[in-house]
Formats: structure tokens, sequence, C-alpha cells
């Protein structure tokens, strides 16, 4: 009894005095009641929008150009296209770790944030998804890649990292999608059950495909959604292993290392995280949602992410370790020469205080609770897993076997356009998911509610003897 | 016996509405043992033991799945062999033309594909979605069910209905209200 007793009420998964239509309203009204919202909502989408402007004309002045533009150079071919795929690409998997890991591993807490973590997910492999396709140069020849009985009589080359990681991306993103999609399902007939709206109503009727809660439905939604679970566990665990085969498939020094499948994969997991938290902290805020994504969310998802973090950094000791050990020539002088000291120096320092030092903060609960520090954290992880992928790309192509390889890559402003034009993509998809579709999982929170009844009565009664 | 569609009227079955999903499941337990065999217990989200409790069982998406899956993974790997070895060989560094550990990301991302795709569309099609007409929404109060009810129907095609028992059952058990629904 006495560790129920310590535990305060903000520490529930759900809190407040809430019933199965309280937990409805509070998602709905975002949806039904369109003047919820306000100036902070039309800023973000017109900055949004203005951002998916420049993504626009920057794709439209590479395609007439070409790849020129980009500040891709001859040792570094691949400059900001691959470090955003890789980051973009990154930031999706919390989504999928939440909805499938979590699941499988009966983690109820995952219930409130795994939609919109889904969503971001979606949102952000697009993102990733335009770069690949892109940096072809001539994408309007990106189905090459898809094997498709041609005149040429050629088939794709199923040996090369690049078309693993076709297929990766592509099962990817569609998986994600449908599994998004049917979790939506469910939710989108409450919504045509309480919107009062003709159109609402009968764009909610037409996705909801009539819905209508039978026994007989759930058994099967049940059994398709655990096996999506188990599906995409180790899809997501491999989509991020077989990018980093892109590299270290490779004998480029850096790169070429056993290590990266499983330090990429905590990598992507540890900036997805980060970025749900940099969107879960002030959609709880501004929204009212603080008695769904509970203080109890924010505390597991911190702890979530600093052991990522402690396992990327062990990658990062690994890296120095075995670049020593290996007793390979350039694989130690690109330690010392481009790592530790050189022209990209501050970017690897930088690197180590924003991935390494900085989420150590999240040790401490008062940290964990304080809203504005872990924001400033989040933040500092997306920058310090940008700049990852920083290192591993221009700083080892940059210093390899030849001399004539010693030569700098600088972005274009054509680079930072676009890769500013792919925030603005993904803040627009965002703004409008937060205000068409439902942020949680309103069926599932239910479900939730309903299997914590009784221990909410204890706690709120250790409460009240207080 | 079939409903005739032609005639848009006549009783379609026998609907309670409960409050809390434990009394439902009570009375889905209750009409059971009464002999009770095509009803449906209708709730706002998934609740466990309800389908025993209506002695429902059903593993035709799981099988789907894995049907699917050893398809997807079938298709996946042919594909590869033959490009790499029957239609397209290439010699690389002497490397086997059939190479096992290469082709393995490709034949387990289409697994994935395969598998995931028809669990979704087998969940749709076992379930007969989308419908949008069923007579389960001329219940009176039906819009609470994906809200914050919870309702049994038995159907009159029962060949066991009988509007008073299931009424008493229902009552029993909880039922806020009980009341015939219509085609």
């Amino acid at each position: 009894m006495a560790k129920v007793q310590e535990r305060k009420l903000n520490d529930l998964l759900i809190t407040g005095d809430q019933t199965y239509s309280s937990i409805d309203s509070s998602v709905d009204r975002l949806i039904l009641n369109q003047k919820l919202h306000g100036k902070g909502w039309n800023m973000l989408f017109a900055i949004g929008i203005m951002l998916t402007g420049l993504l626009g004309l920057s794709i439209f002045w590479l395609l007439y150009q070409g790849i020129g533009i980009w500040g891709n150079n001859v040792p570094s071919a691949w400059g900001f296209d691959i470090i955003n795929f890789v980051w973009w690409i990154g930031i999706g998997h919390a989504g999928t770790l939440i909805s499938a890991i979590l699941l499988l591993m009966r983690q109820q807490w995952r219930n409130s944030i795994n939609r919109f973590a889904e969503a971001m997910t979606i949102f952000a492999v697009m993102c990733a998804g335009l770069y690949p396709i892109l940096h072809t140069g001539r994408p309007w020849n990106a189905y090459w890649l898809f094997p498709y009985p041609n005149i040429l009589a050629m088939w794709p080359q199923f040996r090369s990292p690049l078309m693993w990681d076709v297929a990766a991306v592509s099962t990817y993103f569609s998986v994600s999608a449908v599994f998004w999609f049917v979790g939506l399902i469910p939710d989108f007939a409450t919504l045509r059950d309480k919107s009062t709206n003709k159109y609402g109503k009968v764009i909610f009727a037409t996705l909801a495909m009539g819905w209508r809660g039978s026994n007989q439905h759930w058994h099967r939604y049940e059994q398709m959604y655990l096996l999506l679970a188990g599906l995409s566990t180790p899809l997501v665990l491999s989509v991020h292993s077989i990018v980093s085969f892109d590299f270290a498939i490779s004998i480029v020094p850096g790169w070429n290392v056993t290590v990266f499948p499983p330090y990429f994969v905590a990598g992507a997991v540890f900036a997805g995280f980060a970025m749900v938290m940099t969107w879960g902290i002030p959609l709880r805020k501004w929204y009212n949602l603080k008695h769904l994504i509970t203080d109890r969310h924010i505390d597991w998802m911190c702890k979530i992410t600093l052991a990522t973090g402690l396992i990327v950094f062990y990658g990062y000791l690994l890296e120095i370790f075995y670049s020593w050990y290996s007793g390979n020539f350039y694989e130690f002088k690109l330690l010392m020469k481009t790592r530790f000291t050189g022209p990209y120096a501050p970017m690897y320092w930088l690197l180590i205080f924003c991935n390494g030092i900085a989420p150590q903060v999240f040790w401490s609960q008062k940290a964990r609770r304080n809203e504005t520090l872990i924001m400033v954290v989040c933040f500092l992880i997306s920058v310090g897993m940008w700049l990852e992928r920083f290192v591993i790309i221009p700083m080892s192509l940059t210093n390899n076997y030849l001399p004539s390889s010693d030569k700098m890559y600088y972005p274009s402003f054509w680079d930072v356009a676009m890769f500013a034009g792919t925030m603005g993509l993904f803040i627009t998809l965002m703004m409008l998911f937060i205000r068409f579709l439902p942020v949680i999982n309103i069926f599932e929170v239910k479900d939730l509610f309903y299997k914590m009844g009784g221990k909410k009565e204890i706690v709120e009664e250790v409460g009240a003897s207080k | 016996m079939a409903h005739d569609w032609s005639d848009p009227s006549g009783l379609w079955g026998l609907v309670g509405e409960f409050e809390k999903p434990e009394d439902l499941m009570k009375a889905a337990e209750a009409a059971k043992h009464k002999g009770f065999r095509k009803m449906d217990a209708y709730s706002p989200f998934p609740i466990h033991g309800l389908s025993e409790a209506i002695g429902f069982r059903d593993n035709r998406v799981p099988w789907t799945v894995f049907i699917f899956g050893i398809l997807g993974v079938t298709c996946g790997y042919s594909l590869e062999y033959y490009t790499a070895v029957i239609d397209y060989p290439m010699n690389i560094g002497g490397r086997p033309l059939n190479s096992v550990p290469a082709f393995i990301p490709v034949a387990y991302e289409a697994t994935i594909l395969c598998a995931a795709f028809s669990a979704a569309i087998g969940m749709f099609v076992y379930n007969k979605l989308p419908k949008p007409y069923h007579p389960i929404f001329n219940t009176k109060n039906f819009e609470r069910c994906t809200q914050d009810r919870f309702f049994l129907a038995v159907e009159a095609e029962d060949p066991a209905y009988d509007a008073k028992v299931i009424e008493k059952v229902m009552k029993e058990n909880g039922a806020v209200e009980v009341s015939e629904c219509d085609y």
C-alpha cells in the first residue's frame, strides 16, 4: 500500500474525473469545434505553407537545372540529400515503435500517444522519400528502380543496398499508412455519430465504411491489429538497418562497420522520441489534453530517449575504439584529422554535446518534469541526430584513401532551401492532421480507461484521505 | 431463412442497451446459456472475453496472413532469382549468381508487404466492410454505441427467438432499455 500512497494523481495514464464521453469530447472537439484553433494554428500553418512553397520552388529549379545547384562535388557526391533522407526516416521510427513494439509488449501507455506519432511517421517518411528520388537527378526515370519487364531486357540489381533501400522504404511507408488508416476506422465511426455538421457526417461515414462496433468485427480487427504490430516490429528494425547498409556495405573509412545497423536503429528511435515530445508537449498544452497525455507519458518517453541516447553514445565511443583497435591507418586518420581536429571538428564536438551529454539530464526526475527543459533537450537531440549524419557523410567522403579526396563540402542555398522546404511540408501536414483527424486514439484510450477503472478509484481514495 | 430485401419492413431483432461492459458480458453469457446463437454485441472498444461470451471464434485472419506471408517470400525471392540468375546474369567479381545473403532484404520486405496488406484486406473482407447499410443502425440510441453505450442484439432469425425471454435476460443483467429493431 505504501507505494500506492506515494503515487500522485498526475502519475496516472488518464487523470481527472473522466467518463467515456468526456474522453470522446476531449479528443473530437478538435475536429468538431473548428473555432478552437486560433492564431497559433494559423501562424504555424502559414509558416508551413510558405516553406512548402519554397520546397516546390527548389524542386522546380532542381529539375530545370540539375543536381549542379547543390553543393555536392566529386569526393562528396552525397551531401544534404542523403543527410536529410536518413534524418527524416529516422524521425519516423518512433511512431512505428510506439504503435508496434509497445503494443506487442502490452504497454498500455502507448494508447494516447500512438496516433500522432504514427502520423508523424508517415509525414516524415514522405519528406524522406523525396530525397532519394530527387538526388538521382532524373526523377522522371525513378520507375527504373522497380522490377518491371521492359524492352531493354534489363532488371534492377538486387544485390545493391540501394535497391534494398527502395524496397525497405516503400514497404515501410505502405505498411505504416495501412496501420494508421485501419487504426482510424473506429474513431471515424465515433466522429460520424457525433458530428452534427452535414458534410462532416457524410465524410466520416464514408471513411468509417459502416463500422458499427460489432464484437465479431472487433475480434478480427484485434487479430489484424496485433498481426500488423508483429509484422511492423521487425520491419521498423529492418528499415533503418537497411539504410545503414547503404553505408556499411562500402569500404569507405568510417562507414564500413558492423555496428552500424543497431547504432542507426537506436539513433532513429532516439530522434523519433525527441520529435514526438517536441510535438506532444505543445499539443497537450494548447489543446488541454494533459489528462490524456499525462506527465507519466512524458516521463517514460524521456526515459526511452535517455536509454536510446546511451546506446547512440556507446556507438560514438565504439567508433573511436575500433578506429584505433583495427589498426587501419585510414580509419585512424579519419578520426584524428577529420573528427577530433580539422575544419569540421566543431560539428563533431557539437554532436557529442547534443547527443551524448545533453540527454543525460533525464537521469533526474526533476528534469523529466520540466517541460521547457525537455523541449530544449529534444531540440538539441534533433540537431544532434542531423549532425550525426553530417559526420558520417561529408566527413568520410572528403577524407579517404586518396589525396585527391581532400576537398571540402559546403551546402549551397538550394540545399538549405530544400531542407527548410521539407520541414514546411511536415509542419503543414501535421497542422492539417491536428485539425481534421483525431490526434489521440479514442477507442484505445477508452479501452485503457475501462481496464484501469479499478486502479483509479484506489488512488483517488488515498488522495482524498491525505 | 433469409430476409426478403424487396420488403423493407419486418423485424430484424431485439436490442438491449447497457451502461457498463460488465453488464453486457453477463447478459451475453446468460443469453448464450438460454440457447440463442444468432446474436452479436456492439461496443465502442474491443472487450476481451466477449467473443467467448457470445460463442464466437474465427481464425481466418491469422491464416490468411500466414499464407500471404509465404506467398510474399516465395514471389520476392523468385523474382530475384529469375532476374539475377536466369534472365540477366551478371558476373560481378566472381560472386555467385544466386547471392543468398544479398537477396534476403528484398525477399524479406516482400514478405512483410504481402502479409501486412493481406491482414488489412482480410479484415475488411471477412467483416464484410465497407457496408453502408445495416439494420442495427435503426436501433434507438445506437449512435451512442461508438461513444459510451454497449448493445446486445439477438436476431429474429435465431431459431430460438423469443422476445419475452430475451427481454427478461437483458433486463435481469442491467439493460437500460430493450427495443425492437426493424430492417
